[in-house]
């Protein structure tokens, strides 16, 4: 009677198997909006700690330029900044999370490419700061410009376009570098502090941060004055959902848009109630009902402001002079600053 | 029933299972492609040809960034082989040893060899191997103050510079040394043995070591206390007792315990990515993305493990059955 069992387990094995695939019925990705609403909240994906992007403290709040990226589309969506939850992720899982649906948005400092924009089935929205790569080398060995590093030894972290450019810089200038590839982005910075590379690069912004707060003695590094690449980093929405991505990319526009009026977290109540400013008062709400437009209501954009501060008030709070990092304003100065940060015209 | 009935009914059962399996296995792969398609996500394995764009740090396989992707995967297990192999070598004379250790009178090296055993085997790999990375990186002198050991030959935190002999393009024969020398800031030329790749390599073999001193214990054990007696009575020294009587008998058992730790380290020598070694993992993981295709970088890391899995197993298993009792099946 065994060889009958045996036919009998593996018939209803077979029968269970059917049942499962009956079962997994494709999880469609449904407006993504109304995910979010449902569920009251946005999930964001970030980083697992990059000071100045996204970063936990020591009681798990999360902070950076990213973070309130994500904060004022929850203002904006939800009315509510605190409705995000954070998910950290590496540089290997970003993609696939995305992808995947376990994020709404990705705000990771992922760089705008054309191979990213084009085949993974993403779309880039508002670029919320334009970096550069870099190089942080020990001041003993008294380089200044990454075309000394010939034989050097270079820390990175693997996946990343870091590793590319690396690779492309040295190529098109005919030297030879070793590169030293880690998983982890801890793991490569603490090589590289320990000694075992001649320099390590990542994006510049990144670079103060590291110097600042992991290496033992500051001032015994430099960072090069010289970028190897355009780093243009902003947050990534999937493809095939244009009311989502347009809520994203206009958020950010919105909060470059304030600070190019003068409407900041502290002003914002004052303003929406007496300026007589018509691009203040289309911001704000308090004329045009814009939030109509993108599926929201009139006060999407004014109850961001209030929710992180303006472009300038975040980059000034995470990153620059208020920040750890403190990093000049640079490339992503306003554009009639002389930077290259331009607000699409709210109206 | 009849038996030929049963019989009938029990290969049908199991055909049915197989073909549902098949089934289900081509429904997963369609159905994933079609989500896929559908969120404009590209897919295929034709980026395999396209110039990979990064570089490999180390490896015995020359690769140059303008190089296609297949060619990086390459270099990439050529670099698993190459940091698999010197540790499966230590893995077995050491844990054979320290396996020998835990069975000898000598109460102080007996209680040593179980120490080691036990502290090595309960201690998760990865810890030991970011442990031993990060001494060498510490302990070692700076590449601007290298150790010079000899006549070409240097030890700092760039790793261990020894002369390597350097092949015209074409030629068969290698026409000279090359001579590492020190930089401005490192060393450069002739062949390095990088902090990455000795702490793979002892991770892995002091790690595995301890499951083969306890797999060649086992074994030893195995062998009935007569056959020792009998070696003894026939005037055999405990050398040759070991040797001649013991060893032999015991193979039988270790053999197949030890093409589980064998095939254990290849496939933990995954876990080098973590302090930078470019095996495959590595490299998967960079081409994965570059590229954003998930599913085929990870699909070639499991069609290439399960490969050199199933070659270590076949090889283990003609010496088994070199070692094996004749007649007993």
């Amino acid at each position: 009677m065994i060889e009958f069992r045996t036919g009998r387990a593996a018939l209803i094995t077979a029968a269970a198997v059917f049942a499962a695939l009956g079962l997994a019925q494709p999880a469609l990705a449904g407006k993504t909006l109304d995910g979010v609403k449902q569920r009251g909240s946005i999930n964001c994906g970030v980083t697992s700690g990059v000071a100045g992007f996204s970063a936990p403290d020591t009681q798990g709040n999360w902070s950076g330029l990213d973070v309130d990226t994500c904060r004022a589309i929850a203002a904006a969506v939800l009315g509510d900044p605190k409705k995000v939850n954070f998910v950290p992720l590496n540089s290997q899982q970003r993609f696939s999370a995305l992808q995947a649906g376990e994020v709404d948005i990705l705000a990771r400092n992922t760089t705008w490419t054309l191979t990213r924009d084009a085949s993974l089935g993403f779309n880039f929205t508002t670029i919320t700061y334009y970096d550069g790569q870099g190089f942080l080398v020990p001041k003993k060995l008294k380089i200044n410009s990454p075309k000394q590093l010939k034989n050097a030894e270079i820390c990175t972290q693997s996946g990343t376009t870091n590793e590319k450019n690396v690779s492309d810089y040295f190529r098109a200038q005919n030297i030879k570098v070793k590169t030293v590839v880690f998983e982890s982005f801890e793991a490569s910075f603490k090589a590289f502090f320990s000694g075992r590379c001649q320099a390590f690069t990542t994006d510049s912004s990144a670079l103060a941060g590291l110097r600042n707060k992991e290496a033992k003695n500051p001032d015994d590094y430099v960072i090069l004055p010289e970028l190897i690449s355009k780093e243009p980093l902003a947050p990534v929405v999937r493809r095939g959902d244009d009311e989502w991505f347009a809520i994203v990319k206009w958020v950010p526009n919105a909060l470059l848009e304030a600070e190019e009026y003068g409407i900041t977290q502290a002003n914002a109540d004052q303003l929406k109630a007496d300026s007589k400013d018509p691009a203040v008062q289309r911001i704000l709400g308090s004329s045009d009902d814009t939030g109509k437009l993108l599926g929201l209501d009139k006060d999407w954009a004014y109850r961001a402001v209030k929710a992180v501060g303006n472009y300038g008030e975040i980059f000034e709070r995470n990153v620059g002079p208020k920040s750890v990092l403190k990093l000049p304003r640079g490339a992503n100065n306003l554009w009639n600053k002389g930077g290259l940060m331009y607000g699409l015209p709210v109206r | 029933m009849p038996q030929s009935r049963q019989i009938w009914l029990a290969r049908a059962a199991q055909a049915l299972v197989l073909l549902v399996l098949a089934l289900g296995v081509a429904w997963l792969v369609q159905h994933a492609l079609g989500v896929l398609r559908a969120r404009g996500v590209r897919s295929g394995f034709d980026f395999l040809l396209q110039p990979a764009g990064f570089q490999i740090g180390e490896g015995w396989l020359d690769f140059d960034a303008g190089q296609p992707f297949w060619r990086a995967f390459l270099a990439g297990l050529v670099n698993t082989v190459r940091a698999a192999v010197p540790a499966m070598v230590l893995a077995v004379a050491l844990g054979t040893l320290l396996g020998i250790g835990r069975l000898v009178p000598h109460v102080l090296l007996r209680g040593l060899c179980a120490a080691y055993v036990e502290t090595l085997r309960n201690i998760p790999l990865l810890v030991q191997l970011l442990m031993i990375y990060f001494a060498l990186t510490q302990l070692l002198p700076d590449a601007t103050q290298a150790l010079r050991l000899g006549q070409g030959v240097w030890l700092s935190k760039s790793g261990l510079s020894v002369p390597w002999p350097v092949w015209e393009p074409g030629a068969f024969w290698p026409q000279a040394l090359e001579w590492p020398e020190r930089g401005d800031f490192n060393i450069s030329g002739g062949a390095a043995l990088t902090p990455e790749y000795l702490s793979v390599v002892l991770a892995l073999g002091l790690y595995t070591a301890a499951f083969v001193a306890e797999v060649v214990r086992a074994g030893i054990q195995s062998v009935s206390a007569g056959q020792v007696l009998a070696g003894l009575a026939l005037g055999f020294s405990p050398g040759q007792q070991l040797r001649v009587v013991v060893l032999p008998q015991a193979l039988r058992v270790i053999v197949p315990s030890l093409t589980n730790q064998l095939l254990n380290l290849t496939k933990n020598s995954s876990l080098a990515v973590a302090v930078g070694y470019p095996e495959l993992v590595s490299v998967a993981n960079t081409s994965l993305n570059q590229t954003g295709r998930a599913f085929e970088c990870i699909a070639v890391i499991m069609a290439v493990y399960l490969s050199l899995s199933l070659l270590i197993t076949g090889l283990m298993n003609r010496y088994n059955a070199r070692v094996a009792l004749r007649g007993w099946s």
